[in-house]
This record gives structure tokens, sequence and C-alpha cells, in this order.
């Protein structure tokens, strides 16, 4: 079973894919060539091969990203050229140029609302510490509630009807109770984060291997030790799938927040591009969420590959 | 005093029955009476189904009786007993774990010291012949080598009773006996007491002292059967000695019957 063990260890680093695997493929001939020196003629060609293969596999990435890109340019481009001869009108639709000028304007001069890098910073602090909040409050209850019967005998239904609400009407409420500062998102962020979370933490309580906590039972393990040692871990698999999702939820409702009304923000940006009909600064604005957005995704993504190295490698569609 | 010279596990008329979520009850064991010896190594054969596992787990005290007593030791089971090691069905190893650190799960949770308890763990990864694979994880191990890491997460507490649920029932025959070879290895010196069960009669002849045939369910016990073939035994050489073929045919008699009656409720329920 050892080379099964080798080759789950193999693909293991996907980043770094590349190099390892050539460095590999030249090592390996001097160990496997030796024994079946006599026997088998198509081992010295396997480096060849394998070199091949890569070459292969280098063109077809290459490929798929140059598509890609002309995708992108091609449809901008046809947006572009659309406004230009105004089959769209370029007052209300705008077009990739103006939203470029818009935003290197932006970039270089400041918003109305004060230096374009404040405003990010906002929209990031109110999302980011109304996502933590939101996290641990969910994780918490949720674990608590998966594992303690009474608690979640109890406090079910009050939770089901909680989550029915739509709760982005009360983003008003907060705005209302906690004024125009950043409190009032990070309140709207907290509850939008909450749900998908403490859900699935419940859930991840609640599935855990029972032959796992039976042999933690007998292996001498108490209630406490069960609880950090074999329900939080098998369910943080669970737990971080939702804060996938959740993160975008707190980017949702910090923006919300701001557009109902604030001193700051990329919400901001886009309720006063709105108001002069400035169609290019809401696009800007958009553009400027989405990138934000990609690289919290990018960084979460990162923490996750980290955490979960036990984990066998996916190497399939799954 | 009575705890030294008391047999290891003592079940009088113990009964087990479980309410489906339907709420109809099913009798999984009844009025069972059964007896280890200290040091005994006894192997329970039954029909698959019949009730074999909710003895150990009544054993082990993980699921208590409806009725009846369960004594370990002497005394009355009260909750999962610190002298106990279970081996399950399935592999119950953490997956997030390596294997260095799933073999010190069991001395760290009963308060072992950390470098006391790799020392230990490290010395059963020996033995089972996986010092090199400590860093492993789970994932990256095959069915036989997570055997040994089971097998050593239960020996590393050292347990006075082994509960052994078909262990090996997921392996393939040569992995198989492999690994009732390096049990028996394992277990000669420590002196436990080993209930394990299986629905394998060739198995259980191969392991035991004493094979117990179980009634198809609800459980209770049929016959007793003493194993005389001397020890240290060959798994795979021992099977083919005259004796063995002998008390095969003897105890196959006995639970060939219940198997059949087993096999013949399947088809009406199914009809």
């Amino acid at each position: 079973m050892q080379p099964d063990a080798a080759a789950h260890g193999a693909p293991q680093d996907p980043g770094a894919a590349q190099e390892p695997a050539g460095l590999r493929k030249s090592g390996t001939p001097p160990e496997s060539g030796s024994p079946q020196k006599s026997g088998t003629p198509q081992k010295p060609a396997d480096p060849d091969l394998a070199r091949a293969r890569a070459q292969a596999a280098r063109n077809h990435r290459l490929l798929v990203n140059g598509t890609r890109v002309a995708l992108l340019v091609a449809l901008l481009g046809l947006w572009e050229w659309l406004a230009r001869i105004s089959v769209v009108d370029p007052f209300n639709f705008s077009m990739p140029s103006k939203i470029w000028a818009q935003m290197s304007n932006w970039a270089l001069n400041g918003t109305p609302q004060g230096p374009l890098l404040q405003q990010i910073w906002t929209t990031l602090y109110e999302a980011l510490l109304g996502w933590i909040i939101g996290v641990l409050a969910g994780v918490v209850l949720g674990i608590a509630l998966g594992r303690i019967r009474f608690l979640s005998d109890v406090l079910g239904p009050y939770v089901k009807v909680l989550n029915a609400l739509p709760r982005i009407v009360l983003a008003p409420v907060f705005l209302i109770w906690f004024g125009l500062g950043p409190a009032s998102k990070i309140a709207s962020a907290v509850v939008l984060v909450f749900f998908p979370v403490f859900f699935n933490a419940f859930q991840g309580a609640r599935e855990v291997d029972r032959n796992l906590v039976a042999n933690s039972r007998i292996l001498g393990a108490d209630d406490r030790q069960i609880t950090f040692q074999v329900v939080i871990p098998s369910a943080t698999s669970w737990i971080f799938t939702s804060l996938h999702v959740s993160f975008g939820f707190a980017l949702i409702g910090a923006i919300v927040g701001e557009y109902i009304g604030a001193t700051k923000g990329i919400g901001l940006l886009v309720a006063a591009s709105q108001g002069t009909f400035n169609a290019a600064g809401v696009y800007a604005a958009m553009v400027i969420l989405a990138v934000v957005a990609l690289l919290a995704e990018g960084l979460l993504a990162f923490l996750e590959k980290k955490l979960f190295r036990w984990r066998p490698v996916d190497t399939g569609g799954n | 005093m009575s705890s030294q010279t008391s047999p290891a596990i003592e079940l009088r008329g113990t009964s087990k029955v479980f309410r489906s979520p339907s709420g109809t009850p099913h009798t999984a064991v009844r009025d069972l009476d059964l007896t280890v010896e200290r040091g005994e190594f006894v192997a329970v054969v039954g029909p698959t189904g019949c009730g074999k596992s909710t003895t150990l787990t009544l054993v082990s005290g993980l699921e208590e009786p409806t009725e009846g007593e369960v004594l370990v030791a002497g005394e009355p089971v009260r909750g999962v007993g610190d002298k106990l090691g279970f081996v399950f069905q399935r592999d119950a190893v953490f997956p997030w774990r390596t294997v260095l650190s799933n073999v010190t799960a069991g001395p760290r949770f009963r308060g072992t010291g950390k470098a006391e308890a790799k020392e230990q763990a490290r010395s059963w990864l020996e033995r089972v012949g996986l010092a090199a694979f400590e860093d492993r994880y789970p994932h990256q191990l095959s069915g036989g080598q997570l055997k040994r890491v089971a097998l050593a997460m239960t020996f590393v507490n050292d347990p006075e009773l082994l509960l052994m649920d078909e262990p090996f029932s997921s392996l393939d025959v040569q992995t198989r006996a492999l690994m009732s070879d390096e049990l028996l290895d394992l277990w000669s010196g420590t002196g436990a007491s080993v209930v394990f069960v299986t629905h394998d009669l060739e198995e259980s002849i191969a392991l035991a002292d004493k094979v117990v045939v179980m009634t198809a369910g609800p459980a209770t016990v049929k016959e007793i059967f003493e194993i005389d073939l001397p020890r240290p035994r060959q798994v795979e050489s021992i099977r083919l000695e005259p004796r063995f073929l002998e008390i095969y045919r003897e105890i196959w008699a006995s639970l060939g019957e219940e198997v059949r009656i087993t096999r013949e409720r399947g088809a009406t329920d199914a009809a």
C-alpha cells in the first residue's frame, strides 16, 4: 500500500506542482532504473514522456487562461464599441473607458467623500469585524446547541423564526439604533453572517461520527475533551464551508448599511454616484468591491489549505 | 479481594431492548448468561445481525442493559470503565491527526504527559510495524495499516479487558490472517481477557480458547465449545490440522442451524 500512500502524497502541494514534479522526475530514474535495468526498455524513455505530459498540461493551462482573457477583452470591447456608436446609451449604461477613468480619478484625486483607500478600508473594517463577531457567535452557539440537547430543544423554534425573517430589513433599524457610524453596518453584517455559520456548526456538531465519539469515550475522553478534541475538529470542515459564503454576506451587510446612510465607505460611493446620475461611479464601486471580495476569498482559501492538511487531496471533479 | 478472584466478565440474565424511531420495541439480546475468565480469549459467533455487537456495547458500558446484570471484574458496569479497550468494526481513528497523534490520544485523554504519551505511542507503533509512518495521516494508509493504528491506539492504554467487534471483517483474506497472527502476538503476555465478536467460524476457532455460539436474534447463548488447540498458534497453518477440522464440524453443526433460521427469516421478511 506504500505506492498508494505516495501517490496521495504527491499532489499535495498543487501550488508548487510544476517545479517539484520536474525535480522528482529527474530524480526517479537512478532509483527505479537500476533494479529494472535488464527488463524494461521503456524505462529510459520515461523522463521524456513525463516532460511531454508536463508540456501538454502547461499548454492546456495556457489555452484556458488565454481564452479567458480574450473573452473578457471581447466583452469589454463590445460594450465600449456599442456605447461609442450609441447603440446603448453611454449616459445610463456608461462604458469601460469611463469606468476606468472614474476609478483612476478616485484613486488619484480622492472621492468626494475623502480618499479612496479610506472608503475601501472603512467597508473592509465593518465587514471584517461583523464577520468575525458573526462567525464566533455562530460557531459557539452552533456547537453548544449541537452538543446540548436541552438547549437545542428550547431554542430551536426561535432560531427557525429568526432565520425566516429577511434580515436585511434590520439594516434601517440598526441605523436608527447605532447611528451613521460603523456600528450599524457591523450589526447588519453580524446578523447576515451568523445564521449560515450557526446552521453549519450545528449540523457539523450533530453529524460527528458516532463511532469516533464512542471510541474516544473508550479511550478515556470526558465530555469536555469530546467537545474540544472530537466534535469541534470534525465540525471545522462544515464551518469552513460556511465561512466562504458568509464573508460575502458580511460585505453585503456593510454595503447595504452604508448605502442607507453613512459618512464613509464604498456603499456611500454607490449611493452618492447614483444620486448624481454617475453610472460610471456605481460600476467603479462595484469593480472595487469585487476585487476586495476576491482577495478576501483567496486569503480564506489559503488558510483552509493550511488547516486541512489531513484531508485527502481532491484529484477529481468533486 | 473479590475483584482479584472474580471473573473478568459476568452477564446474568441480561436483556437489551431498543426502541425503533417508530416506537416498536426490538429485542437485541435476551436473557443472556455468559462468563469470561481472566486472561481468556473468548470468541462469540452467531448469524449476522443477531445481537453480538450489542453484547459488547453492554459490557463496555456504552449502553445499559434493559434487564439483568453486567459485571466486569466483579463490579457492576456503570459508564465506560478505564481498564477497557474496544476495537471497532469500522476504524475509529481521528482523520485530522497523524498516526502518532492518534495513538497518543488515549494516554492524553487519561492525563498522561505529552512526552510520556509520545514515548508509549512510539513503542506500540514499533510493535505493530508502523514506526516509519508516524507522521502520516490516516487517509494515506491502507486498510491493514489503519487496523494496526487502531490496535496500537487500544493496546497503548494497557487494557485488562479487550472487546473486539468484527475488527478484521473489512480486510482481505491474506491481510486478515496476518492481522490475526499479530493480534495473538500482541495479546500474549498482556494477560488481558478478550471478547472477539465475529461471524467467521474459522477465525474464531483459530484465535480463541472458547467459542460461544449465539442463537439467531434476539441473541442468547446456545452452546459453548472449548478449543484445545495448542498455543502459540499460526492462523494460516492451524486451519489445516485435522483437530481444527473436527472442531469446525462440531461447532458448525450447532451454528449452521441458527444461520439457516436467520436466512429463512430473511426470506419471509423479503416476501
